[in-house]
Order: structure tokens, then C-alpha cells, then sequence
């Protein structure tokens, strides 16, 4: 089962207000490659796994993920902290205020919804490692453009956490794989 | 009722105690589901630290027998058995 810890994995801090960059960092929430897809592929998909290795590192990851969106919804809701009416529809935040005021949804930059497709599970441990690590290494790319986006040092900061913590899972998931590769070379024949 | 006899391994003392464990983790939540909009209530208040109480006691002896049920548990002995306990799925 889940247990919930009350503090954030990494401290989330901004300097100032700014709208245009919480919209920007929505896509990390709600977004195909973002950390609810992250954390739902792969704790889906350890049912699947043939080895404890990878049903563990698929576990002990996939929870991390749920940290993570916990800390771009902290950094989504402080970016619009005092944000004023003029601010959010010059940002083009005023239908998204509309429907959801300031709270975090699961929405891409764009306000695209969330949903299930942006999720992998095979079933066959070869190709859902394969998409895990391709999914890290989207995720690394997404966090790379959004620190080109802002000049604020501190959500720098917190993104450049999140943009390597990415780098870690992507080499947990090719150790997962070498060794299910080894375990399926010895068991199976077609 | 799910059939403790055989499973993955786990002997009748083991199943047992994560049973006692299930119970107690159980009670703790409920009761502190009730604290969250009840947060001075004395009765409420007694219980959840009763069984919490008791909670860390069982864990920590649960898991200096079989190995840690959670990754954030310092591992005692020269392996990681944290991977190899039967998965929740598999008992």
C-alpha cells in the first residue's frame, strides 16, 4: 500500500510570480511525457515483470514520480502566486482560470486533458523497459527546455533536480533490462 | 477471506504477523481519517496512538525477521531482501 509523507522530495522555490512559466510547466503535470504518466505507466506495469529487480526498481520509481508531481503542482501553484487578473489573460491563463481557477489539473500546456493512451503496459518486460527509458529520456528533454525558458534561479534549480532524477531512472530501467534480457535469453525459444 | 495456507513461501508465523500488521495499519488510517476533521476529539485522539503505537512495534519486528516492508527501512542484514519477499500481487 501507499503512504503518504508530508514534505516535498527536493524544496520548491520561485522568486517571483510568473504565469507565462506556470503554464509552461503544466505540460510536466498533465502532459504526455510528465510525471502522471510516468508514475501510472510504471506502476501499471509491474504486474507484469519477471524479475524482483524490475518489479522493484518499477515500484520504488513509479512512487518517486508521485512525489514529483506533487513538487511541479507546488511549482505551478507558487509560480501563480499573486498573479493578477491582467497577468493571467495576458498569459493566456484567462480560460484556464476560468475552469480550474489556480489549482493544478491534469492538462498539457496547450489544455490538452490528461488520458490513459499517454500510458504503456505490453505486458512483455522487453518492450515496456524500452518505453520506460524513452519516457525518461522525453521527460529529461521536456525539463531541458523549460530551464532555457525561465531566468529565475530558483525554479532553475528545482528543475534541473527534477531533469536529473530523470537521468537515475533512465539508468535503473537499462539495468532492469540487461537483466531481464539475460533472463528471457536463458528461458525462452521460438 | 483469501486461504493463508500455502503461499510464496511464507510460513503460517509470517502470514500471521503481516496479517496482525494489516490490522493495525488499518485501524491507525481509519482512526486518523477521522482526526483529519476531528483533530481534538480525546477518544480518536487515545486510539490513534494506541494502535500506532503498537503498529511500530509489530513493523519493526516483522521486519527484523523477514527483511523491510518499505524501501525508506534500514536493511540489517548483508542483502537487500526488500526485493525478494513476495510481491503483494503474488500472495
Amino acid at each position: 500500500m501507499f503512504i503518504y509523507d508530508k514534505k516535498l522530495q527536493y524544496p520548491v522555490r520561485v522568486s517571483n510570480k510568473d504565469v507565462r512559466m506556470a503554464k509552461a510547466v503544466l505540460n510536466q503535470y498533465g502532459g504526455a511525457d510528465g510525471e502522471a504518466s510516468a508514475s501510472m505507466n510504471y506502476l501499471t506495469q509491474r504486474f507484469n515483470m519477471p524479475l524482483n529487480e524490475t518489479k522493484a526498481v518499477l515500484t520504488d520509481i513509479g512512487t518517486e514520480e508521485l512525489g514529483h508531481m506533487e513538487m511541479v503542482a507546488t511549482l505551478f501553484k507558487k509560480l501563480l502566486e499573486g498573479a493578477t487578473r491582467d497577468e493571467l489573460i495576458a498569459a493566456g491563463m484567462g480560460g484556464y482560470y476560468a475552469n480550474h481557477e489556480t489549482c493544478p489539473f491534469l492538462l498539457d500546456s496547450d489544455g490538452v486533458p490528461w488520458e490513459a493512451k499517454y500510458t504503456q503496459a505490453k505486458g512483455d518486460p522487453i518492450a515496456d523497459l524500452y518505453n520506460d527509458m524513452a519516457a525518461e529520456q522525453k521527460a529529461r528533454a521536456t525539463y531541458e527546455n523549460l530551464i532555457l525558458l525561465t531566468d529565475d534561479p530558483l525554479v532553475k534549480d528545482t528543475l534541473r533536480w527534477l531533469r536529473e532524477r530523470e537521468i537515475v531512472h533512465f539508468q535503473r530501467f537499462g539495468e532492469g533490462l540487461r537483466l531481464v534480457e539475460e533472463y528471457t535469453a536463458n528461458k525462452r525459444y521460438f | 477471506m483469501m486461504n493463508y495456507d500455502s503461499h510464496n513461501g511464507m510460513s503460517r508465523q509470517q502470514q500471521a504477523m503481516l496479517m496482525d500488521i494489516q490490522k493495525l495499519q488499518f485501524a491507525t488510517l481509519d482512526l486518523a481519517l477521522y482526526l483529519d476533521t476531528h483533530p481534538n476529539d480525546p477518544v480518536a485522539l487515545y486510539r490513534h496512538h494506541e494502535y500506532a503505537t503498537h503498529l511500530k512495534q509489530y513493523r519493526e519486528a516483522y521486519e527484523a525477521e523477514y527483511g523491510p516492508l518499505s524501501n525508506m527501512t534500514a536493511e540489517m542484514g548483508d542483502t537487500w531482501r526488500y526485493i525478494n519477499s513476495p510481491w503483494p500481487w503474488e500472495m
